[in-house]
């Protein structure tokens, strides 16, 4: 055993590995592995959101392609940190939250797959409380299969 | 190998628009190849946007995602010039990032 050739193991590890650990970003598991809105909102603290008509949902009302449903989402209520979407019918209904930082506008505007005709789900979160706003997409062709 | 990228991000009274393109297959482990068999999970986990260095706003995003994202997002002000960075990680560990100016 050689004791440099330890030490510079060592660095070398703690190089290497740092900015592994600092890639690894926060992800819901749980949230996005809950296959109802219910469990998904569980893990999102959001069991008894408000409904808000300050949260806007602008998607199309019958979508042609399921795979590619644009969805924009703007919140009005004021100190809004974080948006989830949530698809009601889809396997997995969380499809993405988004934290927002100081010098960023609570909007979003995705593209989301809808498997089936369902609810849009959006909520967010505003100075420790939860707000709700649906909208319902019809889907003539899905978007999770091929 | 992540594909490529493409962002513009765009000063229009007083909001900067930043739209952002990542090429990724988002598969939701429910497909089946020509051969029948399930083609496996791979999809983005985390997208992020900074601004100046300062990241600005922080996404998870699940395999419900459609197949080469697209995103929009808004920042308070901003200014010409003002140094735009998206990246994003996948389930695989596979990164990918982008930078832009304020035009």
């Amino acid at each position: 055993m050689n004791p440099l050739r330890r030490t510079l193991l060592a660095a070398a590890a703690a190089i290497v590995l740092k900015p592994l650990a600092a890639l690894a970003a926060t992800w819901n598991k749980d949230g996005f592995g809950a296959k109802t809105t219910a469990d998904a909102l569980k893990t999102l603290g959001a069991t008894q959101p408000l409904p808000s008509k300050d949260l806007l949902i602008e998607a199309p009302e019958i979508a042609e392609n399921g795979a590619v449903v644009p969805i924009e989402i703007t919140s009005n209520v004021p100190g809004t940190t974080s948006i989830a979407v949530l698809i009601d019918k889809n396997p997995f209904p969380l499809v993405g939250k988004f934290d927002f930082m100081e010098g960023a506008l609570p909007f979003v505007k995705l593209n989301a797959k809808v498997g089936e005709t369902s609810e849009v789900r959006v909520v967010a979160e505003a100075r420790g409380k939860h707000y709700v706003a649906t909208q319902e997409i019809k889907v003539t062709i899905g978007g999770c299969g091929g | 190998m992540a594909g490529p990228m493409k962002m513009r991000a765009t000063l229009n009274g007083g909001v900067t628009d930043v739209r952002v393109l990542m090429t990724h297959p988002m598969e939701t482990g429910q497909r089946k190849d020509p051969d029948g068999k399930l083609v496996p999970l791979h999809f983005i986990q985390n997208v992020t946007l900074k601004v100046n260095g300062k990241t600005v706003v922080e996404s998870q995003i699940s395999q419900g995602i459609s197949r080469n994202p697209v995103f929009t997002f808004r920042i308070k002000g901003g200014a010409k010039g003002d140094r735009i960075e998206v990246s994003w990680i996948d389930n695989h560990g596979e990164t990918n990032q982008t930078e832009t100016a304020v035009a």
